[in-house]
């Protein structure tokens, strides 16, 4: 495939293109700039060239922060290649800034050599002194250990678009577009599916699509008319060895709801989704919202507390409820899960976490809410844990939260981050016909039915819906008889019914497959155990090491509680266990006092994802004691 | 999907279990059970097709005594757990029960979140104006100087009037009973049941324990027939021992006044007629306070709109219309997509 856009009519002029394995590119302007939505074309228009990638979407908390501050900047970092992607990159290699404060807060992130392109029509005074620069960089020596391409992008958007009748502020919200346009000429990228979807998305204001497309297309000129300063040249980069199929890009949030509706779909149930707004878990809600289709109900309750309670009542009553919050809002859903363990109903509440504690950063990831999953409810209150390790594993994560929640009808907590909720990466979409999944089976037969009378294998109780003759009966958060269910405050009952909810959530382990290896040998010196989004730069780091002759080993956990039953005879194997995450040490604290062995932390809580060589270089020193 | 069971009539005495009942001797409690048993049998419920859910309290104890499904949940959020459950399966009959606390302090966002969306199920509010399972301290109803453990020196707060904050949340169906009232009550009740929307019903309770004969400046036998007025849609808001009292609005002003039929030229077309649609008048009735004014029961206002789950049924037909169907395949092929030849 040629790696120079088919969009252009007239023939490319004598341009050379380097080749390059990957490359890091980093957007980034004001929360007002649209840099979210460049980069999402952006990434479209890479999937579509068959690269690998990831990307790693970095915005402020507030909407609409004042433009031209340093806090308002708002980010997208695509890392992509003919190889395998498997971080959004620890290095930028060219850093797009749409004004001063993006160049000053991003410019930290670029390689030495790296490439900026800064819209020079921007840096005035005003906007200068706005992002705390003493002296205009673009005019002193701060920049020379980069090369810079300075254009003046306001002004050559308002002259793309002049006769289209827009009023000076709408025509400059189309410099995205320009520098995506320009962008695209720097990577060979074809615009077509970026045109597309600006004429989806304007469908009723043609003149703003027509308007975003000139722009478009005027940056990409720029490159392609050879009008480029200084010796500056595309890049070629090559097709990555993708395995044959169907492919779309995915974001985690989508994955996840995808994931929901198939697992509710394949056991023959109702997803009903109840959850209030909190970031950065909402995109859940919203994009379950858009399937009623599929039998999805979602509901928008008053507090989290709510949407805990009517998601338990929709299991209660046969749905699957499904609830979803972010740290703060699964504290006050805290009681309610308590109920759902002592009921033994089905539910899944899936915490997108978050940089805590309490408000924290909302929009900055972190992966802090583990030991809160699997302990943070009063008394002995056990229930499974999953987590999720990149976009596109939402999808299986959520299907098995679907199986383990109702086949031992037990709570389960999904953890996910607001990193891998709104990260994007290209998904070679499963054939839904191919997943097998029982469907599930409600009690009907009223012949010695007893509410708690449990199933001698996993000892889930039935699940036995009203509407349903001859099974009527009262359940609630009282203790209850282990024999007959009815309230019971019997001493020696209690004993036997906490130990019953404790074993039936341990049994889980029996049904997982064993833990196994992501990279690297099952015995030796090092072993790194992650879990979450940290995947991605651990196994980066693993293959670095091993190809540099090192003997580490990557494992990563889905299931946190219970733990896999094969885990502490597989630490056992190694002279060292290494565990990177991204927040004080909370699954190393689980695995010492679990396995009780020497388990060493790594960890970073900047609401930051890791570079792969942070974690190289943790590993070294491991190895190196 | 709900299997329907041979109609055989019921009895009240088939909506209740074997459980030994624990409320007090005397406890209010039991004679609304009395007459909630008689209810679901006169309007011919199904056990398995009824659903009692409760937060805590003593009220909410209700669940374990009824043979039908029952659901004791947590403190204040069993208006959640009824939504959850409707939207789940709307064709099930709900019965959501609760106490002043529960319903009014620690539930009180939710009673009113439930009122305003009108979700399809009866929310039964056990007033006794106090706290019994904890023992007895004052609660959002009691009287401002009520003492209790908690208040030794009297209550400082003014009391919440429930049907007030019923009207003021967006309810569409707002009733009061008292628990001894074992004809009224199962009257109210039906009219609560028949009623598509969230029918909120105060039900003034007495709790022998900590609050015995709160509410006796209206309820005692001697004075009843004048400190009460039973409100009845069509019909003039008449009263008395003589059947000789009634309502008006005070010439001039925008407010009630009892009057005497026969005293001062009053007659009874003078007699302001209960217009139960008339959410103004609702108010007004609710907002009448002893010793100056009887206490109105009965259903002050019922005005139906659809109801929650019509909404959703409706926006599922459309979503379904407009919808690519149901194949899952699809749903993950939304979308951009290409193809990676192998
Ligand atoms: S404490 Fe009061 S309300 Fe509770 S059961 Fe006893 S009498 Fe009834």
């Amino acid at each position: 495939m040629s790696t120079v856009t088919s969009v252009a009519q007239r023939p490319t002029p004598t341009v050379r293109r380097q080749e390059l394995g990957s490359a890091v590119v980093r957007f980034a302007g004001d929360s007002g700039d649209g840099m979210q939505f460049t980069g999402s074309q952006f990434t479209q228009a890479t999937a579509l060239a068959h690269n690998d990638l990831a990307t790693f979407p970095d915005f402020p908390a507030e909407i609409r922060a004042p433009a031209g501050t340093t806090f308002g900047v708002s980010s997208f970092q695509i890392n992509f290649g003919a190889d395998v992607i498997k971080t959004s990159g620890d290095a930028v290699d060219m850093l797009v800034a749409m004004n001063p404060a993006a160049l000053k807060v991003e410019l930290p992130a670029l390689r030495n050599g790296g490439l900026i392109v800064v819209d020079k029509g921007s840096f005035n005074e005003r906007s200068l002194r706005k992002a705390g620069f003493k002296s205009n960089p673009l005019g002193d020596s701060s920049l020379d250990a980069y090369r810079v391409l300075e254009f003046d992008i306001s002004a050559m958007t308002l002259e793309a678009v002049k006769d289209f009748g827009l009023s000076q502020k709408e025509a400059l919200r189309c410099k995205n577009m320009w520098t995506l346009g320009f962008v695209y000429w720097m990577y060979g990228r074809n615009r077509q599916t970026t045109v597309d979807w600006l004429n989806q998305k304007f469908a009723r204001h043609p003149q703003l699509a027509k308007a975003n497309i000139a722009a478009l297309n005027a940056g990409h000129a720029l490159g392609e008319t050879a009008e480029i300063p200084h010796g500056l040249h595309g890049f070629t980069i090559g097709e990555a060895k993708i395995a044959p199929g169907e492919y779309r890009t995915v974001t985690g949030a989508e994955a996840l709801s995808w994931g929901l509706v198939v697992g509710t779909k394949l056991a023959g149930l109702q997803l009903t989704f109840c959850s209030y707004p909190i970031t950065p878990a909402s995109a859940l809600l919203h994009t379950l919202s858009n399937l009623m289709e599929y039998d999805v109900v979602t509901f928008q309750a008053e507090d989290e507390i709510a949407a805990a309670c009517s998601a338990i009542g929709a299991s209660y009553a046969g749905s699957l409820g499904v609830t979803s919050s972010s740290g703060p809002g699964i504290a006050l859903k805290a009681e309610a899960i308590g109920l759902a363990i002592s009921a033994e109903l089905p539910l899944i509440v899936v915490n997108s976490q978050r940089a805590g504690p309490s408000t924290g950063m909302p929009t900055k990831t972190e992966q802090s809410d583990l030991h809160q999953a699997v302990f943070g409810r009063n008394a002995d209150s056990p229930l499974a844990v999953l987590a999720a390790r990149s976009p596109s594993d939402c999808f299986e994560v959520a299907i098995e939260a679907v199986r383990i929640a109702t086949k031992y009808m037990t709570p389960v907590i999904l953890l996910t981050d607001g990193y891998i909720g709104n990260a994007a990466e290209p998904w070679l979409i499963p054939d839904v016909d191919s997943i097998r999944f029982p469907r599930v089976q409600f009690r009907t037969d009223p012949a010695g039915f007893q509410p708690f009378l449990r199933d001698p294998k996993t000892l889930a109780r039935p699940w036995a819906v009203p509407g349903t003759p001859g099974l009527e009966h009262r359940i609630g958060g009282l203790e209850k008889d282990y024999d007959t269910g009815h309230i019971s405050y019997d001493p020696i009952n209690h004993q036997r019914m906490t130990e019953a909810r404790a074993e039936k959530i341990r049994r889980i382990a029996d049904d997982l497959p064993p833990q196994t290896v992501e990279d690297g040998a099952e015995k030796g010196r090092l072993a790194i155990v992650g879990w979450g989004s940290t995947y991605g730069p651990i196994n980066r780091a693993v293959s670095e090491l091993r190809k540099k002759g090192q003997d580490a080993s990557h494992i990563h956990l889905r299931h946190l509680w219970p733990l896999p039953k094969n885990l502490g005879e597989l630490l056992a194997g190694f002279d060292k266990v290494l565990v990177p995450e991204l927040n004080t040490g909370q699954l190393t604290t689980l695995i010492r006092s679990r396995y009780l062995i020497d388990a060493q932390g790594l960890h970073k809580v900047s609401g930051q994802p890791f570079k792969i060589n942070e974690i190289e270089a943790a590993a070294r020193e491991c190895l190196e004691k | 999907m709900n299997v329907v069971s041979p109609i055989t009539k019921l009895t009240p005495k088939d909506f209740a279990t074997d459980q030994e009942v624990r409320w007090c001797p005397g406890c209010g409690d039991y004679a609304i059970l009395k007459a909630m048993q008689r209810t679901l049998a006169d309007i011919g419920a199904r056990r398995e097709n009824t659903v009692f859910v409760s937060g805590i309290g003593c009220a909410a104890r209700f669940p374990y005594y009824m043979a039908t499904y029952g659901f004791h949940t947590i403190h204040g959020r069993a208006p959640a757990f009824a939504t959850g459950i409707k939207l789940a399966n709307p064709g099930l009959d709900v019965w959501v029960v609760s106490g002043d606390g529960d319903a009014l302090s620690i539930g009180g966002n939710h009673l009113m979140h439930v009122l305003r969306r009108n979700v399809n199920l009866q929310l039964l509010m056990f007033n006794n104006e106090i706290y019994g399972l904890t023992k007895g301290q004052y609660s959002p109803t009691s009287r401002a100087g009520t003492r209790s453990p908690s208040t030794p020196w009297g209550s400082i707060e003014n009391p919440v009037c429930a049907v007030a904050l019923a009207l003021g949340a967006g309810a569409r169906f707002v009733a009061r009973s008292v628990d001894s009232l074992q004809k009224h009550l199962p009257e109210v009740l039906k009219r609560a049941h028949a009623h598509n929307g969230t029918s909120f019903v105060e039900i003034f309770q007495n709790c022998i324990v900590f609050n015995n004969d709160v509410f006796a400046d209206f309820t005692a036998r001697e004075i009843a027939d004048d400190a009460e007025v039973f409100v009845e849609h069509g019909k003039p808001l008449i009263f008395g021992k003589n059947k000789n009292r009634g309502l008006r609005i005070k010439p001039g002003k925008l407010a009630l006044e009892t009057v005497t039929i026969g005293e001062n030229g009053v007659t009874e077309t003078d007699i302001l007629v209960h217009d139960e649609t008339n959410r103004a008048l609702a108010g007004m009735l609710a907002g009448m306070e002893r010793p100056t004014m009887p206490i109105a029961l009965g259903v002050l206002y019922c005005d139906p709109t659809p109801s929650y789950e019509d909404g959703v049924k409706d926006h599922f037909e459309e979503a379904k219309k407009h919808g690519t169907g149901k194949d899952l395949n699809k749903l993950l092929r939304r979308g951009h997509t290409w193809t990676v030849a192998g």
